[in-house]
């Protein structure tokens, strides 16, 4: 059995996830990063993305967080997230649909203001589907 | 038949009330159920945020956040969330009395007192009782948001950092059960490590911080003031309407128990009636 460590996913809404996992791989605001076991304390702002999570046994779980904290002590793992959802109930065409939106407002931007929200809804979107892929590619379909 | 009019329009008047409180009683019943959800999903984020920020306060940065930083004390500020409306019981009136005990002594020791009030019965207690009030929220509804109160803690926050005020405290109702809520007084600012973190506090350590610290401190301390204080008034919220219900539950056992003995005096009063009748008739009878 190899090392594992203590990991808590909580949205404002509601914990998400706790349990023993044996690596996390989140979307940092500087680039993914994997946290192992024994990792130095770390704190982190979180983009937009998938969280992946191999629980102790080697089963992996995808979630999707819309951003928030990430947080890492020697004997525990917590992500702070503003909205979290398991990202095998994410819906794939309503995530595509939103990014045509998003890239149709982006094509023809008339404010200032209304350019930097439709840039973030796009990354939202953006971020959903990746978080889909990788279920996809978990599953090997 | 005259006798007992008042009594008999008494006993009408008090059941109609009665009707009232009862019917209030279970409109507060259902409104508990739904705010005592609302606060238990809300907690596992504010407990873990909670962690997360102590162990912040315990740590030694490189960047040293003005939250951190424990100021001489000239001015206090409180957040006091109250509920909008009465009719709950002692819930208010405890919590004010909770809050001025505490202000006395910080006016004592000549410290000024800044409040910025949730929900309408703090606003009106603080008009009369004095103190300078920064923002006022009311009206938050049954489902408070965290954008409806994000205004107000940006007051609070920005008075902080600007050194208006150099300590700041949330008071609300903690929901303990259905029977009991009792009115806490937490210091949001500036920050502290909690009692298990003592260990931490000991070895010299810090985080690495991704981006810098001074933007993710900011982020982070930030969202969890504004945590912290949604999840009082979610709490509170559920303690007005727990509290309501058992208010309005001892409002109609108490008009029950007026009935009962309105109806025993009245029948009292009937039966002297009758009785003397009676005896008049008998008298008269006698007497042809």
């Amino acid at each position: 059995m190899g090392m594992s460590v203590h990991c808590d996913i909580v949205s404002a809404e509601e914990q998400v996830f706790s349990g023993l996992v044996e690596m996390v791989i989140a979307a940092g605001s500087e680039g993914d990063l994997g946290i192992a076991p024994g990792h130095t304390p770390l704190l982190t702002a979180l983009n937009p993305g998938p969280v992946r999570i191999i629980k102790q046994g080697g089963d992996e779980e995808v979630f999707f967080v819309t951003g928030g904290f990430l947080e890492v002590q020697p004997n525990r793992v917590t992500i702070l997230s503003d909205l979290a959802e398991r990202a095998d109930t994410l819906d794939e065409a309503a995530a595509l649909e939103a990014k045509r939106e998003a890239e149709k407002m982006l094509a023809n931007r008339t404010g200032e203001f209304e350019y930097s929200k439709a840039a973030a809804e796009l990354a939202e979107a953006a971020a959903r589907l990746r978080a889909i892929e990788q279920v996809r590619k978990k599953l090997g379909r | 038949m005259a006798v007992g009019k008042e009594i008999r329009n008494q006993i009408a008047s008090i059941k109609s009330t009665q009707k009232i409180t009862s019917a209030m009683e279970l409109v507060a019943a259902s409104k508990m159920r739904k705010a005592q959800v609302r606060m238990a999903a809300g907690r596992p984020y504010a407990d873990r945020i909670r962690d997360v920020v102590s162990h912040i306060a315990a740590a030694n940065p490189e960047y040293h956040h003005m939250f951190l930083e424990e100021r001489e004390a000239k001015r206090v500020g409180y957040i006091v969330v109250t509920t909008d409306r009465g009719l709950c019981g002692g819930l208010n009136v405890n919590e004010f009395r909770e809050v001025v005990r505490d202000m006395k002594a910080w006016r004592d020791k000549g410290v000024e007192i800044d409040v910025c009030a949730v929900g309408q019965k703090a606003v009106n207690f603080f008009r009369k009782y004095g103190g300078n009030m920064l923002s006022a929220v009311t009206h938050l509804g049954d489902e408070p948001t965290l954008s409806q109160i994000i205004g107000s803690v940006k007051v609070a926050l920005d008075a902080y950092a600007e050194g208006k005020i150099d300590r700041l405290y949330v008071v609300y109702n903690r929901f303990v059960n259905t029977m009991t809520q009792k009115p806490v007084i937490n210091q949001l600012l500036p920050l502290q490590a909690q009692e298990d973190d003592a260990e931490l506090k000991k070895k010299h350590w810090d985080y690495i911080y991704e981006p810098d610290a001074k933007p993710l401190l900011d982020g982070l301390l930030t969202r969890y003031i504004e945590s912290q204080v949604y999840q009082a008034v979610v709490e509170n919220n559920a303690c007005e309407q727990a509290s309501r219900m058992i208010a309005m539950k001892s409002a109609t056992d108490n008009a029950g128990n007026i009935i009962n003995d309105l109806q025993l005096a009245y029948n009292k009063a009937r039966q002297a009636a009758i009785t003397q009748e009676i005896s008049e008739i008998v008298s008269g009878a006698a007497a042809v």
